[in-house]
């Protein structure tokens, strides 16, 4: 019979930090945190030696320093004599400006050439591979300055439209100028405007918001809302019922309505651009940057985007298809409600890098001029003051922020339409 | 009961299908003309097809090579077809090819250029197609990472001969004191003795031996490389650098070591979460900054050294998901042989992680590519920055069209056949059913 002793008490031994399983781990965590430590202390204390050669310490004040340079494409009113940081204000609106809008195009481009590419018709999907290749496979920054060559080289100037027998004239029912000097589009006008209310007083963050368009989104708002609680509404009755009550006009007048009545309380009325003197005067100018960069990275990121969405639905299997037309849906409908939930899984995520991947090229506006935040903090200020360290670190930081606070939004998103497994 | 006047006893042959289902007539109904709504939109591509096509083929085949300016075009376009109007003038391509090619490198060097090219194909057969390709091919694959910058940035050559020693010393090292010390300390000793030996000694020993045996090549200023040899070498860098540090950053972020993983995953998320051309400008302002005083190296090195990191972020990202997609069962499997965790990534999980991810390496290299144009925005001269100097140039002020289709033609090529042979490799590796 044998009896069971405890094991012989082992006592520790140094080498057991790297031979025994139990030690080995914290002293490889020890010897990576050390080794970082290191290299950092030795990167910072590099940096703050050759600061201090140089002869300018790490220091934010010039933000504080008129900029006197001018931003041609703005959102908030801004001049030359403001500081560094409005500036710098002005330019990261515009980056968001421009993101905006081509993540809109783009998702609806790559939408409709995604779909398109998995057409039965030959021609068409084969038209839409070769876009796609040929977009994927050239570089974006080709492509914006391609675009803004176009843009100033084949359109024609502002004098064109004058004259009798103007060489150019109007688009769009004359109601778009477009020339080498940007597009003129109509501006939105209010003859009895609420205002504006002014956030953050005087200071370079200070912010207009116009009273009419808050206006505009909140009746915008409450429409939605009472559609939705009508939609509810609908359902009740059709599962007590089994028929659903037909609410399309409902909703339309609900939309309308209160919008049209808005509209005409505010006299609202469009502006047009017109030619006086040798540019054009009134409506909301776009500039060739601004267009060129909206474009070029619009077709680019839509070749990806539709990768994504074909990818997506080919995910679906067809048995999904066949199924969903057994309980006698209609096409329409089996789209709607048991292909694109299934799809939508699969398209997000990816989706989401490309979005991240729109804004974070958007950065390359530098090559056309386009002053966004890289153009004002990370160009000009930064060539002006001479304060790189500070500039690149606080373009970083803007970047990395836009970056986090998108992947958390459609992180969010992604969460509520994600599959809920056991 | 009825008396029966026929019953077939023998199969009728198969009738041939009718004419209008099979051949040309049949693809032709099924994939363009196959309903009401197929038709419409095949006719509506057919004239797309048709107005693209009326326009490009006389715009590049009715083109003037022969002309050394934009007027000089034009007025030859005239007198040949009485306009200026769509055609394309080849003349800034005939003219200024070698530039976008080579940059402002040494016309009498371009050799040099056309070596490294040559070396480089055949360095990355054996890599592409190691079943196929010549055993001896590795020995270039090996000495080429030395030879080409050797080749391009000329120099002595004994600079590069101690550098390629340092290697030769840490494996010197891992041989002769594995036996003796065991497997731990010899590998520290195969990484600490060449990085002192790179750091300290190989400069004044290659400047001995130079002093003695001067053996070298004519040196090229980095301000001299540009073209699209720039975007091909940073490329090469970048894709080469890459692909290893990817991984080790992937596996990091995939480990139990929570020091380790925060590091790995703040790195990773840093990197991707900011614009390359911010790291560019790290490359171009910073980076000498951070290191000690006077130091001053290569701006082509720092932005290697950048457009790595960032290649290597996003690489890990795409090793990450390869390495999620993997069953649990793999990692018990090599568990349960006894394999350590090297052993085991070595042997089993990175080879099936590597074969999953194929897409996303090959389209993060595409990414990094055509990413290498950027380097134009902080002052160097790739295609990009060559066609701006070409465009401000007096003779052909107002081009575009040509220069650029020229460029993307370039990028076009060498991306396509990337996303090919990623095809071909995942074809290859199919293993399954």
């Amino acid at each position: 019979m044998t009896t069971l002793t405890d094991p012989p008490k082992e006592s520790f031994r140094l080498s057991m930090l790297i031979y025994d399983t139990r030690y080995r781990s914290l002293t490889i965590q020890v010897v990576a945190m050390m080794g970082f430590m290191l290299v950092a202390a030795w990167l910072i204390n590099n940096t703050l030696t050759n600061l201090a050669t140089l002869g300018k310490p790490i220091d934010f004040g010039f933000l504080g320093d008129p900029a006197s340079y001018d931003i041609n494409q703005r959102l908030l009113e801004y001049d030359s004599r403001e500081t560094h940081l409005r500036a710098s204000f002005i330019g990261l609106l515009n980056t968001l400006v421009v993101a905006v809008l081509g993540c809109i195009t783009a998702t609806i481009i790559g939408v409709f050439v995604g779909v398109l590419r998995l057409s039965k018709n030959w021609l068409v999907a084969k038209i839409m591979t070769v876009y796609v290749e040929i977009f994927r496979n050239v570089p974006v920054l080709l492509w914006i300055v391609l675009a803004m060559a176009i843009l100033i080289e084949s359109l024609p100037a502002p004098k064109a439209f004058r004259g009798e027998n103007p060489e150019a004239s109007l688009s769009f029912f004359d109601t778009v100028a477009v020339t080498n000097r940007g597009v003129y589009i109509p501006e939105a006008l209010f003859s009895n405007s609420l205002g504006s209310i002014h956030l953050f007083g005087a200071s370079s963050l200070r912010f207009d918001i116009s009273l009419d368009l808050v206006a505009i989104f909140v009746v915008l708002g409450l429409s939605i809302f009472s559609i939705r609680k009508l939609a509810a509404r609908a359902k009740r009755i059709q599962e007590a019922t089994g028929d659903r009550p037909k609410t399309w006009h409902i909703n339309l007048a609900i939309l309308l309505v209160p919008m049209i009545c808005l509209l005409v309380i505010l006299g609202f009325h469009l502006g047009y651009p017109s030619l006086k003197g040798f540019n054009f005067k009134g409506g909301t100018h776009m500039r060739n940057s601004l267009i060129a960069l909206w474009l070029a990275l619009s077709l680019y990121t839509a070749a990806f985007i539709a990768e994504i969405v074909r990818g997506g639905i080919l995910a679906i299997s067809y048995g999904q298809t066949e199924a969903a037309g057994a309980l006698g849906l209609r096409p329409g409908k089996i789209m709607r409600l048991v292909i694109l939930p299934q799809a939508l899984r699969v398209i997000i995520p990816p989706m989401i890098s490309n979005y991240l991947n729109l804004t974070k090229n958007s950065s390359l506006a530098i090559a056309v001029g386009y002053m966004d935040i890289t153009g004002t903090l990370g160009g000009i200020t930064m060539n002006q003051t001479g304060r790189e360290l500070e500039c690149v670190l606080m373009l970083m930081a803007c970047y990395l922020l836009i970056s986090l606070s998108i992947s958390m939004v459609m992180n969010w998103y992604n969460g509520r339409v994600a599959l809920v497994e056991r | 009961m009825s008396d029966q006047a026929f019953v077939r006893i023998e199969m009728l042959p198969e009738k041939k299908p009718p004419a209008s289902t099979v051949g040309m007539i049949g693809w032709l109904r099924e994939n363009l003309f196959s309903g009401w709504l197929n038709t419409v939109l095949t006719i509506i591509s057919m004239g797309f097809i048709w107005y693209i096509l009326s326009g490009v083929l006389p715009w590049v085949f009715q083109s003037v090579w022969n002309a050394n300016s934009l007027n000089e075009c034009r007025e030859i376009m005239n007198e040949t077809w009485g306009s200026t109007h769509g055609h394309a003038c080849w003349g800034v391509v005939r003219e200024r090819w070698l530039q976008l090619l080579y940059g402002f490198y040494p016309e009498n060097l371009y050799w040099r250029v056309n070596l490294a090219l040559v070396l480089t194909l055949l360095a990355l057969t054996p890599l592409l197609f190691a079943e196929r390709a010549p055993r001896q091919l590795w020995y270039v694959t090996a000495v080429y990472p030395f030879l080409m910058p050797w080749l391009l940035w000329g120099g002595s050559i004994w600079g590069t001969l101690m550098i390629a020693a340092g290697v030769g010393i840490g494996y010197l090292a891992f041989r002769l004191l594995a036996p003796i010390a065991g497997s731990l300390i010899s590998v520290i000793a195969s990484a600490v003795l060449p990085i002192i030996w790179w750091m300290f000694l190989a400069g004044s020993a290659a400047g001995v031996i130079d002093a003695v045996l001067p053996m070298g090549i004519e040196t090229v200023e980095s301000r001299q490389f540009g073209g699209f040899m720039l975007a091909i070498l940073l490329g090469i860098a970048a894709i080469g650098c890459s692909l290893p540090i990817g991984i080790i950053l992937a596996l990091g972020r995939q480990s139990d070591l929570f020091i380790v993983k925060t590091l790995c995953v703040g790195f990773i998320e840093f990197i991707r979460g900011v614009p390359l051309i911010t790291l560019l400008f790290v490359a171009s302002l910073l980076l000498n900054l951070f290191l000690p005083v006077g130091t001053n190296f290569d701006i082509i090195l720092r932005v290697m050294i950048m457009m790595t990191l960032f290649a290597a972020a996003y690489m890990a990202e795409v090793i990450r998901g390869g390495l999620a997609a993997l069953p649990k069962g793999q990692y018990e499997g090599a568990d349960s042989l006894g394999l350590n965790y090297w052993q085991a990534q070595r042997l089993i999980i990175m080879p099936q992680a590597l074969k999953i991810s194929i897409p996303g390496i090959v389209s993060t290299f595409i990414g990094i590519f055509k990413d290498t144009t950027l380097v134009s925005i902080i002052g160097l001269f790739d295609v990009i920055g060559l066609a701006g100097a070409i465009r401000a140039d007096t003779a052909w002020n107002g081009i575009y069209w040509e220069l650029f289709a020229f460029i993307a033609f370039l990028f076009f090529v060498v991306c396509f056949s990337m996303s090919r042979y990623s095809m071909y490799l995942e074809r290859k590796l199919h293993t399954g059913h």
